[in-house]
């Protein structure tokens, strides 16, 4: 058999975030009690009608346009009908003949390298309410019926688990970073559709597609993937290949495997139409750019300035731009002329250190970027050592007082040239012993003379002035 | 007596104090009980209805009713359907709220054909209507309920719906006025859907002053409803001048020559004899009525595609209907079965065949050949009448092929000549037109009606020119009473 490659499609569904559903009054909020975020549209009652929600418009064109995707000149939906308990109405409202954005591609890091992806389109539509199954009983909870969805759909273009995970991470990531979705798992806000085909390294005609539906997780993800790829290659190896259908699976994660579903015989007319209760509405050029304007730089475009125009190594720029908030608060640094190694420093150890410890985000923070500027300046000026700005750090942290309050005569950096001349100078005649040895080539005797001389100022020589003068001293 | 009387003369013997409201109210609530036990046109009537407090507004104090297919909070609102036949909304529709806003007093709900979907008013889940003129002819539908009420004088108006002519139609076979404003005036919210992008909302009245009078007192952009738009600056009542100079209207030659139906019915001789009358009335006003040639094609298209559309529609907005939530729910522990059930049950004959005909035409194969085209043929009507809008200010037609028919008629297939007469009102549901019936006179005993149509937004104008007519004509405020 000739080496196999995977093809991979993914279908990504993302809750945004608003505050009212995406066409009704009710809230867009999780809640643990069951129907509670509802608005009579979201159970369908006779002779309601959907409203759009623009904010969710607006944010479905930003990712249509971060995503390079081109967008329809008139906004309007679609009615895909189907029976299903988790579906009031009978059918839902989404996009089939004019999504918000078609044939996009976009770059993304997998393992260090670019690599491209193509968008097939992405579109707005409503989410369907949740069903719990029991014993002998189903229950409904409508609070989700409604919600807003963004579906993104990539053409068959990604090669393995690694790839298809590093786009959702991805494209995770957009959504925080421009404040559309929350994009967390956990809380089921994503939920993707997997579609794996294996072929012969030099076919050109794809192999039988297997769609793997609603999986959960960005892990389950890539299991399912790595077990649909064993489990097509192995096949076509024992000369079986024509038993993998084109068939629709699920992915159960107890047992990690797919489980086939329902094959494509049985796939269901949506007898898709255009919804006539929103009236089309035209996209305007002056809308469009309004909207760009308000797209954040992204995480991937900060990064690579961060390496090569700031010099920081792929693994700090990496951990500066995972999230918006903390990218901004260093870019915010580098304004203010903060030295991009030494804030990207302050940033990654102690910052982050101190926002894990305490649960905080760093826009709440009483150190901004400001008050970063005062205490490295002092560094900087030799007021204090490092070690003490951290001391600094973190009372000021803990007491929320101005950097200066904490820069008084008795934990001043000694700096004084004339003073520490004189310290140092009592040091070397009450050491007579240590200077002979010094002189005879015990040279890592050095650091007892610089530990002498913070003994004596209790820590508080200039650390580079004392080394600067003790050498003078020692050495000639 | 006074609930024959137009709602400006019961305003002011209100105003004046020489009846109460709680008289009309009084007298509304045993109307309707004799209506209800002659024609059977209601699904429900409020015996417990309050009185309001007699204001400026005209509508204040005056009792009114609302077809069943509007919801209306803490009273039972069905459709007319057994799928609904026990549902009590907790909301009310936006136009119905607008007129309890202004002390309008809704003392019954009315029975339609079932959602909506039918022009006999014989579907209805409380059986057929009967017509107030003769008890062996139907109201035609669907607002068949609504034209009896009004015609029999319960109160001066009633609440009525039109997806193709279910306002106007009954209208002119029970002797009364219905108008249909522009889409997007009325707001549809709680509205039950038929098919959405041909619902109307609308009005039955006595005579073309208490419409626009309603009208004015329903409409107004609603948040709820994202097709309403703004007519603040409509007013109908206002418009109501009787100035027509300079007014020209147009009528479809093929429609009402009589030569084009060879195998012509003596009531429909009578009624092209009287629509012809009606023009020379026009004439004498100073109206320039042209006769005007539209491709037959394009004509006879008008029933098929008016099917299409609304059937496609209607399949997916009662998806809705599944006894889960709201409505009587079906036995089983299997909810695939409960919802079979529900819906089996629930439908009338009727409806199910409508259903099957939607869901067939929105297949995946079908879609092309019957939706997509029907979307288009619609699209090359409203254009062919909208390019003759420029020109005309209406057009004027008679309604059907004569006056209200026998029940035993109902199922027959009628001359298919006349279909297209029978159907052409729905160029005003395809276009969303502004759309007014009134009586011009009687065959053999029976009131028959005249339609003018206008292009969307002038509503003023078409009022207007009913206004215009009407005063010619001595069948304003016509109560109708018992001929056969």
């Amino acid at each position: 058999m000739k080496e196999q490659v995977a093809v991979i499609g993914l279908e990504m569904h993302c809750e945004l975030k608003s505050n009212s559903k995406v066409f009704s009054f009710a809230r867009n909020a999780y809640d643990e009690t069951p129907n509670v975020n509802i608005a009579p549209l979201d159970m369908a009652f006779p002779g309601t009608l959907p409203v759009v929600n623009k904010k969710c418009v607006e944010d479905a064109l930003k990712m249509s346009m971060i995503l390079n995707c081109s967008q329809p000149k008139y906004m309007y939906f679609d009615r895909k009908n189907y029976y299903y308990p988790d579906l009031p109405k009978g059918y839902q409202i989404t996009q089939m003949s004019e999504p918000v954005g078609i044939n996009g591609k976009i770059e993304i890091e997998v393992e260090g390298k670019l690599v491209p992806v193509e968008i097939h389109d992405i579109h707005l539509e409503e989410d369907s309410a949740s069903l719990d199954h029991y014993f002998d009983t189903s229950t409904i909870d409508y609070n989700r019926a409604g919600v807003p969805l963004l579906e993104l759909v990539t053409e068959p273009c990604l090669h393995n688990a690694s790839e298809a995970v590093a786009f959702l991470e991805h494209i995770r990531d957009v959504y925080r970073y421009c404040g559309i979705s929350e994009a967390d798992t956990k809380k089921g806000q994503i939920r993707c559709d997997v579609n794996v085909s294996i072929k012969d390294i030099d076919a050109k005609e794809l192999g039988t597609r297997v769609e793997i539906k609603n999986v959960n997780s960005f892990s389950g993800v890539r299991d399912a993937i790595n077990y649909e790829i064993k489990r097509q290659t192995e096949l076509k190896k024992q000369g079986r290949y024509d038993e993998v259908s084109q068939d629709t699976r699920r992915w159960d994660e107890e047992k990690m495997e797919t489980v086939h579903m329902r094959s494509k015989v049985d796939a269901i007319d949506y007898k898709y139409f255009v919804e006539p209760n929103i009236p089309k509405y035209k996209i305007s050029k002056e809308w469009l750019e309004e909207l760009r304007r308000q797209i954040p730089r992204l995480h991937l475009e900060r990064k690579y300035d961060y390496i090569n125009n700031y010099g920081l190594s792929a693994y700090d720029a990496g951990i500066l731009v995972k999230e918006k908030d903390i990218a901004d608060y260093f870019e915010e640094c580098l304004k203010l002329k903060i030295d991009a190694k030494v804030a990207s420093n302050w940033i990654t150890t102690q910052i982050l250190g101190y926002l894990n410890k305490e649960g905080l985000s760093i826009n709440d923070i009483f150190i901004n970027p400001k008050r970063l500027k005062d205490l490295v300046d002092l560094i900087n000026d030799g007021t204090i050592s490092s070690k003490q700005a951290k001391e600094i750090f973190m009372k000021a942290m803990e007491e929320k007082q101005e950097i200066k309050t904490y820069v008084s005569s008795d934990n001043a950096q000694l700096s004084d040239r004339d003073e520490l001349i004189k310290i140092i100078d009592d040091i070397i005649s009450n050491s007579p012993n240590q200077v002979e040895q010094y002189k005879a080539g015990r040279t890592n005797l050095f650091d007892y003379f610089v530990g002498q001389v913070m003994k004596n100022t209790r820590g508080k020589a200039n650390p580079v002035l004392t080394k600067e003068i003790l050498n003078e001293k020692l050495n000639n | 007596m006074y609930l024959d009387k137009s709602i400006r003369e019961l305003h002011e013997l209100l105003k004046k104090g020489e009846i109460t409201s709680d008289d009309l109210v009084r007298e509304a609530i045993s109307k309707s009980h004799e209506v209800s036990d002659k024609y059977n046109a209601f699904v429900t009537i409020l015996d417990d209805v309050k009185e309001t407090e007699v204001t400026n507004e005209l509508l204040s104090g005056i009792p009114f009713g609302v077809k069943d297919n509007y919801s209306t909070k803490d009273v039972l609102s069905t459709g007319s359907s057994n799928t609904l036949s026990n549902y009590v909304p907790f909301f009310t529709a936006s136009v119905v709220q607008n007129l309890f806003d202004k002390g309008a007093v809704m003392v019954n709900k009315t029975a339609l054909d079932e959602f909506g979907m039918g022009g006999t008013g014989t579907t209805c889940h409380t059986g057929a209507v009967l017509n107030p003129w003769s008890k062996k002819r139907m109201c035609a539908g669907s607002s068949a309920g609504s034209a009896c009420a009004v015609a029999a004088g319960v109160y001066p108006y009633a609440l009525g719906s039109d997806t193709g002519d279910s306002i106007r139609k009954p209208a002119a076979y029970c002797g009364i006025v219905g108008y249909k404003p522009t889409y997007g005036m009325l707001s549809r919210y709680g509205l039950f859907p038929f098919a959405s992008s041909l619902d109307h909302c609308g009005v039955l009245t006595r005579s073309v002053e208490d419409a626009a009078i309603v009208v004015d007192a329903m409409k107004g952009q609603d948040r709820n409803d994202m097709t309403s738009w703004d007519s603040s600056k409509i007013n109908l009542e206002k418009a109501l001048t009787g100035n027509v100079d300079n007014i020209k209207l147009f009528y479809i030659k093929e429609l009402v020559d009589l030569n084009n139906y060879p195998h012509a019915t003596d009531e429909l001789k009578k009624h092209l004899e009287n629509f012809e009358k009606t023009l020379d009335i026009a004439k004498k006003l100073g109206i320039k009525v042209d006769a005007v040639s539209i491709d037959n094609d394009l004509l006879n298209a008008l029933p098929a595609v008016y099917v299409i559309l609304s059937c496609a529609e209607a399949t997916s907005n009662m998806s809705n209907l599944t006894g889960i939530i709201f409505g009587p729910r079906g036995n089983s522990k299997q909810i695939t079965e409960m919802m079979m059930e529900h819906r089996t049950k629930g439908f009338s004959p009727l409806i199910k065949r409508r259903f099957v005909i939607g869901s067939y035409i929105l297949q995946k194969e079908n879609q092309e050949r019957y939706f997509k085209n029907a979307q288009r043929v619609r699209r090359l009507i409203v254009d062919k009448i909208k390019e003759l809008f420029k020109e005309y200010d209406g057009l004027i037609l008679p309604v059907s092929s004569g006056p209200a028919k026998l029940f035993e008629q109902a199922d027959d297939v009628i001359d298919e000549n006349t279909n297209v007469l029978e159907e052409h009102l729905q160029i005003a549901n395809f276009g969303g037109f502004p759309s007014i019936t009134i009586p011009n006179g009687f065959v053999n005993n029976l009131p028959v009606g005249v339609n003018i149509t206008g292009n969307c937004y002038d509503d003023e104008k078409v009022l207007n020119i009913a206004y215009a007519l009407e005063a010619q004509m001595p069948y304003k405020n016509q109560i109708a009473k018992e001929v056969e």
